[in-house]
């Protein structure tokens, strides 16, 4: 109470916020409450029969394992990809690095049929897959490959840019006391892109666990073995139920809060231990 | 969550520094394993999905491709995009600007929550955002019977496509311009103002130059987003061929008539608007670096 509060210089708070509030509470925030408050309608029996139904249930299992395999896949080769991007030469290295964002700006639907197409039996790489009994497209494996495919830049945008900020001096000071190059990585460097790479994993999984379109090509939707839970919310709003299409989207939205505040704290944290604002 | 989106970052290529330096540098065959590993991995996973697009959409030859691109459903599905990006794009960069301006120029509580649910659209799945304006909109929803009643149709029509798009792209633009114009400060717009520029000309005088390059990207990201949206954009559209179908709908629908030729000569439409993305974020880095470079 006793600070003195800093008069405001220059125009248009009022307006600018005000502005802000209106559009995202219009937009965003109470088309989201409908979700609760249809919800709300429903007695917590019925909610917890919608959402704990075995066919939904399998979905959950699939798409939370799926996306936290692809998320890891992409935390391991993404770091590597970071890596040869910040400290390797090689030709093409532009190309490469632009092309990194294709998954931001491919739409997903198109990424779904080429991935569809690319691992069908007779597409370039099924060709190969099918004989020695591995069946990607139309089945989980495919729902992995698409996660993959719509992950990977988070893993390398949040990571690159700790690369690039990183300073010769410290390997330097870890080679003069005598660490071996691993150590280096392990005990020095490694440390320091923890909190970014556990972002990047976090935002990849995040994405992975809503992604609809990439997915529902290549997955063949099969009931109990290849269904992702956004496919459900699809499945009971073309049965008009409309009910149980919100209980599992509640289901979906509460993770995603969680999952939202999980990866603040963890943005936090990297700014914390590399002074870069996120 | 600014990771969702890349933000805008100046970095030359400075690997020199590390390959020439003995304490930075990795053996010979950890090198080429990181290399060959990780660039494999680039290859099957980004370059191949790619290539395949093309290959696939010219299958058929180029007069199939052509057939595919001008039949009355597919130049209806342009429109219908264009009209999307048209509307969302603008209004989501007012809302930025306005936003970021608002955050980054003053001090006020609950700035943090104002920034997560700014945030929101990206970790909530495209389908929850197309059902939960269903809910609003739809027949069964709040102002169903009210719209029913004045012959309003949002849901399965494109007023619901519009408001999908928007939605999925809010945070792209303001999530670019608040670490930029927070990094930025506030002491050039303060002493426009002291100088005697009103609040109009200090934004467009001062704010704006500073953020162009910042602005700009968000806006090509936006537009790749609301362009390509099809989670969100297919739950509220129905798939009314010709009418309510936008170009990643129209995707789906040939692909699901096993029409492949088509659906990829479409598809390849919407990898070029990616490419094209692509290439100018490039150049907006580069103009940006060199900007930075030349004011340092």
């Amino acid at each position: 109470m006793g600070t003195v509060r800093r008069s405001r210089v220059l125009p248009g708070f009022n307006l600018s916020l005000g502005y802000t509030l209106a559009y995202l509470s219009l937009i965003v925030l109470v088309p989201l409450s409908a979700v609760f408050l249809k919800t709300a309608t429903m007695t917590f029996d019925q909610f917890w029969e919608v959402v704990t139904a075995e066919r939904v249930v399998a979905t959950y299992k699939l798409s939370f394992g799926a996306s936290l395999l692809a998320a890891s896949i992409n935390a391991v080769f993404g770091l590597m990809l970071a890596w040869a991007l910040v400290r390797y030469h090689f030709p093409g290295k532009k190309i490469v690095d632009a092309l990194i964002d294709l998954p931001f700006a491919l739409p997903t639907a198109v990424a779904g049929i080429s991935l569809t197409a690319l691992y069908a039996p007779n597409g370039w790489l099924g060709q190969y897959l099918e004989p020695l009994g591995i069946k990607v497209a139309f089945g989980p494996l495919g729902i992995l490959v698409a996660l993959i495919f719509i992950g990977l830049p988070f893993v390398v945008r949040t990571v690159q840019p700790i690369l690039e900020d990183m300073e010769a001096e410290l390997e330097e000071a870890a080679t003069s006391l005598g660490a071996r190059r691993w150590q280096t990585f392990r005990y020095v460097i490694f440390p320091i892109l923890l909190p970014a790479l556990l972002t990047g994993f976090a935002l990849a999984f995040a994405r992975a666990v809503g992604e609809y379109g990439s997915v529902i090509f290549i997955a063949g939707n099969i009931p109990m073995v290849s269904e992702i839970t956004p496919l459900m919310i699809i499945t009971k709003l073309e049965q008009y139920d409309y009910t149980g299409a919100t209980a599992i989207a509640t289901v979906m939205l509460i993770f995603s809060f969680a999952l939202l505040l999980i990866i603040n704290g963890l943005q936090a944290w990297a700014s914390k231990r590399t002074g870069r604002e996120y | 969550m600014s990771g969702a989106v890349s933000t805008l970052h100046w970095s030359g290529d400075r690997a020199n520094r590390f390959e020439t330096n003995p304490s930075t540098r990795e053996p010979a065959w950890v090198r080429r394993t990181i290399l060959g590993l990780s660039l494999t991995f680039f290859a099957i996973f980004l370059l191949l999905p790619l290539i395949t697009v093309f290959a696939e959409a010219l299958r058929k030859g180029l007069e199939t491709y052509w057939t595919a691109l001008i039949e009355p459903d597919a130049l209806s599905a342009i429109k219908l995009t264009l009209i999307a990006a048209i509307i969302a794009v603008p209004l989501n960069l007012v809302f930025g600007v306005m936003a970021a301006w608002a955050i980054a120029k003053f001090d006020f509580r609950g700035k943090y929550l104002l920034i997560t649910l700014i945030d929101l659209p990206f970790s909530i799945s495209p389908v929850v955002a197309g059902l939960i304006y269903v809910l609003v909109f739809g027949a069964q929803g709040w102002l169903g019977p009210w719209l029913f009643e004045h012959d309003i149709k949002i849901i399965f029509a494109i007023p619901g496509i519009v408001l999908a798009t928007m939605f999925i792209t809010v945070p792209f633009i303001a999530r670019e311009l608040i670490p930029l114009m927070q990094a930025q400060g506030r002491e050039e717009e303060e002493a426009a103002v002291v100088l005697g520029a009103n609040g109009w000309q200090t934004v467009w005088h001062v704010t704006l130059p500073n953020i162009k390059w910042g602005l700009l990207y968000g806006v090509i990201l936006c537009n790749a987003r609301a362009m390509g949206e099809f989670g969100a954009v297919s739950v509220v559209s129905g798939h009314i061929r010709g009418e309510t179908n936008t170009l990643p709908l129209h995707v789906e629908i040939l692909y699901n008539e096993y029409q492949f030729a088509a659906a990829f000569a479409v598809a390849s439409l919407l990898a070029l608007l990616a490419l094209v993305t692509l290439v100018i974020k490039n150049w907006i880095e580069f103009q940006a670096n060199r900007t930075s470079k030349e004011t340092q």
